[in-house]
Order: C-alpha cells, then sequence, then structure tokens
C-alpha cells in the first residue's frame, strides 16, 4: 500500500523524526482552520499518488488564512495526471539551505534492503544516479544487523554529506531505519532531506510504501487505506476474501491461482484482437479451493460490473476437484437467482486437470443456456471474446 | 535423479497438526513421498495416523533429524509464525526447506534469508508462497498434485502453482524429471538462476521449460545465465502482458512499477539469449513438445 505525503509526514512525526508542523484538509475550511493554527506563511500541497504535482500547480505558497483558504479552492478538485484531488496537506514554510535525497527499499534482486543516499537531492534520484553515479551511494542492508550508529557513519561518510551535517544525517539514518522496520516498510524515500537554513535537519517529502503481508502486525494500517479511491467492485471483493482488481475490458475472468489468471488475461486479449478488441475486464482469482459459495461470491462481483459482456472461468483443478467446481457454477448460478440477481450474461467455462471429465459432465447435464463449455484454455478464450464483441 | 528432491529424501512437515498440513501430509504420503514425521513442539512425542501410516511428531526439526534421518522440511505453518520455523530449520542445517505458506511478511523473508546466508547457506530455502517441489514417481514435497504428470526428462521451473500445473498438464504425456514452484514473492530463497543450474547438471533432464511472470528483474537475470551458463534447450513463458502497471496481480510481486518488471522486457530478453518464448501455455508446451521430438 503506498502512502500519501500527508500519511507519511505523520508516520515520520510518529516516530520522532523531524518534520514541518502541518495538517490534512479536504475543504478550503479545514485549510483555513489548519493555517490559523499554524500562523504565518503556509504552503498548500495537493496529496496525490503521482510525482510532477508542482509543475502541474499543485503546490502554492500562502501568506495567511485567508490565502490558504484561496489556494486550497484552487487544488481541490485539481486534476494531476488523471488523479483528482481529495486532500492538501498544509505546512509551515522551511527555509532550505541545501537537499539531500535518503531511502530504503527492498532490493529484490539482491534479495535483502538497499539505501540509497544523496547529497543531490530534491531531484529525480534516477536522473542523478544515471548522469552521476559517483554522486549516488547504494549500501546493502542486512536485514537482521539492520542500520545501527556505526552503519549510518559509515553511509553518511561514503555519501559525502558536509561535516557539519553528517551527525543530524546519522540520526535521521538510524531513527528512519526503525520506522522502516517497525511499520514493516517496503519503501521509505525522503526527498528531499533538508538542511533548514537554521542548520537543522527537516523530512520534507515522504514516499512510503507499506507491506500488506505484514498487515496482521499493524492493526492500524488498516486506517491508512484511501477508500474514496479504492474501487467500489475492488472494495466488495476484498470483503468477501476476494482477490479482485478492476481493469477496463468487457470480458469477466475467474479462475483459480494468481499465474493462471495473469495468463488467462493475455490470452483474452489476444483473442480479443480478433473480435472488436475486447479486453479483460478484471482479474480474479479465487483461490485454490472453489467451493459453491466461492464461486457465487466471485460470480457476482464480476457480473455486478456493467462493462462486462460475457465471462470466462478458467480452472485448472489442482488440490481441486473440476466436478466440484462445475458443482460450484451451477450452484452459483442457482444462488444469484434467489439473491435476485437476474443472470443474463453468457459464461464460458474451461475445467482441466483433476477430474475434469466428471466437471465437464455435470456442466452438460445442467443443460444451462447460459454456460458454454470449451475445453481449452486458447479456444474458451476466442469464444468468450467472441460473446463479449456480439454483446457490446 | 532429478533436481534436489529423490525417491531416498526423507520428509518431515513442520505444521503437520494443522488443517493445510495434515491434508498435505496426507497427499505426499498417498503420492508415495517418504513422509518420516512432523514437529510440534507442545505435541512433541504423540503419534499422528494417516490412513494407516503412524507419523512421530518431534519437538524440533533438529530432534526430527536426529531420529530419523530427514533431509527434507516442509512448511505449513501459518504467517505470523514462518520466519521462527524457518529460522528453526535453518538452525538444524537441514539440507532443503519448502516453504509453502502464503502472506509472509517481506521483512520476515529477508530476514531469515540474510540469516540463512550468515550460516553459510547450508540450507536451500522454496518459496515461500509456493506449491513446492515435485520429482514425479518419485517424491512430491508440497501441494502440487501428484497424478497430473509422470517422470520424464524435461524441467520445469516457475513463480506460479497452476500455471505450473497447466504446463505439466499440457506435457503429461512426455513427463517430467523435477518441477519446482518458486513462488510469486518478493524475496524468495530459490530462484529460476538456481534451478535452471540444477537442470543443466542433472543427467536426467534434457530442457527446460522456464515460467515468468511480471515484476522485478529476475527473468532478464535468468536469461543472461542461460546465455553463459545452459547448453540445454530452454523454453520460456511469461505471464502478465496485458497487467497494468501499479497493480498487484495477485502475487506480492507480480507489479509493474515505473518501467521496470514488463512482460514485454523479459520476453525480450529471453529471446536475445536464443529462448523461444510462447505467447499461451499451449503455445509454450507446443515448442517444448517440437524439442522433445527432436523437430
Amino acid at each position: 500500500m503506498d502512502l500519501y505525503e500527508y500519511q507519511g509526514r505523520d508516520l515520520f512525526e510518529r516516530h520522532g523524526l523531524p518534520v514541518l508542523a502541518g495538517g490534512v484538509a479536504t475543504t478550503p475550511q479545514e485549510a483555513r482552520a489548519i493555517a490559523e493554527r499554524l500562523g504565518g506563511r503556509v504552503v498548500v500541497k495537493a496529496q496525490v499518488k503521482v510525482g510532477g504535482r508542482g509543475k502541474a500547480g499543485g503546490v502554492k505558497l500562502a501568506e495567511g488564512p485567508d490565502e490558504a483558504v484561496a489556494r486550497a479552492t484552487d487544488i481541490l478538485g485539481m486534476d494531476i495526471k488523471g488523479h483528482t484531488v481529495h486532500k492538501v496537506m498544509i505546512t509551515v514554510t522551511a527555509d532550505v539551505a541545501e537537499e539531500y535525497y535518503f531511502s530504503y527499499l527492498l532490493d529484490r534482486a539482491n534479495r535483502t534492503f538497499l539505501c540509497i543516499a544523496s547529497v543531490a537531492g530534491g531531484m529525480d534520484i534516477e536522473q542523478v544516479a544515471a548522469e552521476t553515479p559517483d554522486r549516488v551511494v547504494k549500501a546493502p542492508i542486512d536485514a537482521n544487523t539492520g542500520v545501527d550508529e556505526a552503519k549510518a557513519r559509515e553511509i553518511v561518510s561514503a555519501a559525502g554529506f558536509p561535516a557539519e551535517v553528517a551527525d543530524q544525517v546519522v540520526e535521521v539514518a538510524v531513527g528512519l531505519w526503525q520506522a522502516f522496520v517497525a511499520e514493516d516498510a517496503t519503501l521509505v524515500e525522503v526527498n528531499p532531506l533538508a538542511k533548514n537554513g537554521d542548520g537543522r535537519m527537516l523530512l520534507l517529502d515522504a514516499k512510503i510504501t507499506l507491506d500488506e503481508n505484514a498487515a496482521f502486525r499493524h492493526p492500524d494500517h488498516e486506517a491508512l487505506v484511501d477508500q474514496a479511491s479504492v474501487d467500489p467492485l475492488e472494495q466488495a471483493a476484498k470483503e468477501k476474501d476476494l482477490n479482485y482488481v478492476k481493469l477496463d475490458g468487457e470480458v469477466g475472468i475467474i479462475g483459480n491461482g494468481a499465474g493462471l489468471v495473469m495468463s488467462t488475461l493475455d490470452v483474452v486479449a489476444y483473442a480479443g484482437e480478433r473480435h472488436g478488441n475486447v479486453k479483460p475486464a478484471n482479474f480474479l482469482d479465487i483461490g485454490g479451493g472453489a467451493s459453491a459459495a466461492v464461486m457465487a461470491n466471485g460470480l457476482e462481483i464480476v457480473l455486478s460490473d456493467p462493462a462486462v459482456k460475457s465471462v470466462f472461468v478458467n480452472v485448472f483443478g489442482g488440490i481441486t476437484a473440476c466436478d466440484e467446481v462445475a458443482n460450484g457454477i451451477i450452484q452459483a448460478l442457482a444462488l444469484l437467482e434467489q439473491r435476485g440477481e437476474q443472470v443474463t450474461k453468457p459464461l464460458v467455462v474451461r475445467l482441466d486437470g483433476n477430474n475434469a471429465e466428471a466437471g465437464r459432465a455435470i456442466l452438460d447435464g445442467a443443460n444451462n443456456p447460459l454456460v458454454q463449455r470449451v475445453d481449452t484454455m486458447d479456444g474458451a478464450a476466442e469464444r468468450a471474446a467472441e460473446l463479449a464483441a456480439a454483446g457490446v | 535423479m532429478a533436481i534436489w528432491l529423490t525417491k531416498d529424501s526423507k520428509v518431515i512437515v513442520q505444521g503437520m497438526t494443522g488443517s493445510e498440513g495434515s491434508k498435505h501430509t496426507r497427499r505426499m504420503l498417498a503420492a508415495g513421498t517418504n513422509v518420516v514425521g512432523g514437529v510440534n513442539p507442545r505435541k512433541a512425542g504423540q503419534t499422528v495416523d494417516f490412513d494407516g501410516t503412524e507419523l512421530p511428531v518431534f519437538a524440533s526439526v533438529a530432534d526430527a533429524m536426529a531420529e530419523t534421518g530427514a533431509d527434507v522440511t516442509v512448511i505449513f505453518v501459518p504467517p505470523q509464525f514462518t520466519k521462527a520455523a524457518v529460522v528453526e530449520a535453518i538452525d538444524a542445517a537441514i539440507p532443503l526447506a519448502v516453504v509453502i505458506t502464503e502472506g509472509v511478511p517481506v521483512h520476515d523473508t529477508a530476514a531469515f534469508w540474510a540469516y540463512n546466508l550468515a550460516q553459510g547457506e547450508r540450507t536451500r530455502i522454496i518459496g515461500p508462497n509456493c506449491p513446492g517441489i515435485a520429482s514425479p514417481g518419485a517424491s512430491n514435497a508440497g501441494i502440487i498434485p501428484a497424478d497430473i504428470t509422470g517422470a520424464g526428462r524435461i524441467g520445469l521451473v516457475s513463480k506460479s502453482g497452476t500455471l505450473t500445473y497447466q504446463m505439466m498438464y499440457e506435457l503429461r504425456d512426455i513427463g517430467f524429471s523435477t518441477c519446482v514452484g518458486i513462488g510469486g514473492d518478493p524475496i524468495i530463497g530459490t530462484t529460476h538462476i538456481d534451478a535452471l543450474a540444477a537442470f543443466e547438471a542433472d543427467p536426467e533432464t534434457d530442457a527446460i521449460v522456464m515460467i515468468g511472470e511480471i515484476g522485478g528483474d529476475a527473468e532478464e537475470r535468468a536469461a543472461e545465465f542461460i546465455k553463459a551458463n545452459v547448453t540445454k534447450p530452454v523454453v520460456g513463458y511469461i505471464a502478465g502482458f496485458t497487467a497494468p502497471p501499479g497493480k498487484t496481480m495477485g502475487h506480492a510481486g507480480a507489479i509493474i512499477s515505473g518501467s521496470a518488471g514488463t512482460a514485454e522486457a523479459k520476453q525480450a530478453a529471453l529471446e536475445a539469449v536464443g529462448v523461444k518464448v510462447g505467447k499461451t501455455p499451449t503455445e509454450t508446451a507446443k515448442l517444448m513438445r517440437e524439442i522433445m521430438s527432436g523437430n
């Protein structure tokens, strides 16, 4: 889960890291209250999970509460690269003398964590790394020994931080690592890490990603989910423990196993190239044990997407027996009717693997005009795309 | 022969008394796996009956190894306890630990992986969040269905579970030496490269199928490895061509971030080193079929 900047600021503050005083507003009135509390000149910053908001006019200075209201009115509702601004963060201003870069992140390739630090902050670090690689330090961090003062000093010295800020950067580096671990983050990026006019360090921006697998030990992380930006179908699926991602196409997809479902999306998209350019409407992995209830929940979510014109159920029976899956589909359709759902969209079902013959026989025996059986993955994708194209 | 798991492997199960653990212990036994016991400190000294096979429960992996000579552990414990279970397996220096558990925090995986390195990498870790490893007709450690395919001379390495099963099914008439599901998490103990190296060295493997998916750059690095080290034919498949950036596709590691991790880049890297990449699983199987029939 990616956090907004204001959530990152709050998180840093909770971990005792130096940030600017501030607050978040969803209305100009709230912006006024925060600006009054902070006093003096403030910065109003659009809260969007996309870069380049400054250039888009999403960051403005305001001389006091009245101007803060005006700037918040301008920025709220603004569209920045397809992201609507629903919140602004108001902070006091910083008197920036120097800008540095500091981050911790997961290094998949080396199966460890990485610290990236540079005295050339404020810019895109990838660009700095490409143009002046000697100005960027990348230090692997052992997950078990982490970043203590000695390790932090090593990084700070390698990155060439000026002597007068070294002690403070060491402190930030250790504190930031502790926050990274304590919150189960996979990324904490501070750009810029600034030296203020008075010589103090400030974390002026926060890009944080939290590991959703660690949610069981962070009950407080649930509150960080931005409900307004979650797709309603994705939300409904999540409540039913289904792994669903909304996409832009017309062919609803249900399958078992993440890899097979990803593959199904591709195969449907290829078939769509021959049938009106229809595309997959979603990713939905119903997991290993596809009971009738799980299948019904999955079908209900997929069918409630008005963009869906046909549904492709692609199951390879590994642990799960295909006859159970077939029964699940038939029962799911009956269940949906009982729930008052009118199912009118055609389903193409491909069953293979464990007990496939029995499963296919059940589908044939049910004789449901909406259900079409096609026994190969590529053939079924072709048929689902064709039906979607006809229904568009 | 096969790689890492043979008919002589002696397997224990951490979490054998839990619901998933007991279900799959039963299946592994039915598949002919030599399961010799389980680990649960609270039930040490008891035995569990699996359709007539009485399996002892030990207090620790070390105890189980000392008593039975076990050299493989399959881990089914819940995510909260996975790190401790793997660390215990590493401490006992068991040669192979297969971590099935899904949903392990990546800080925990990073920690047990770093610990394994610090101990001299005496334990090969497969997973987490993986279906395990199967050498058809010999042994099966994990949740891969044993009846999809028989023994043969294709090696298979894959990030995905059901896609592994699909490929095994497509090529079931030819058969496999070993199928390894390495898992779809951002940090995993055994990589494509590890499996490619083992298959290259295995006299009973003639050709290799490699299944990847979006996210990370493991497939690109595997391509470099193939160029320098693999002489056996390799056929590839990549899932996730149509996945949009920024959306996690089921596996925690399956996400395109920025310009990195796209299926196109992976396909291009593999094709550049002579690996034929199928557009669909069926087409991939066809490419392998052509190789195995000498066409």
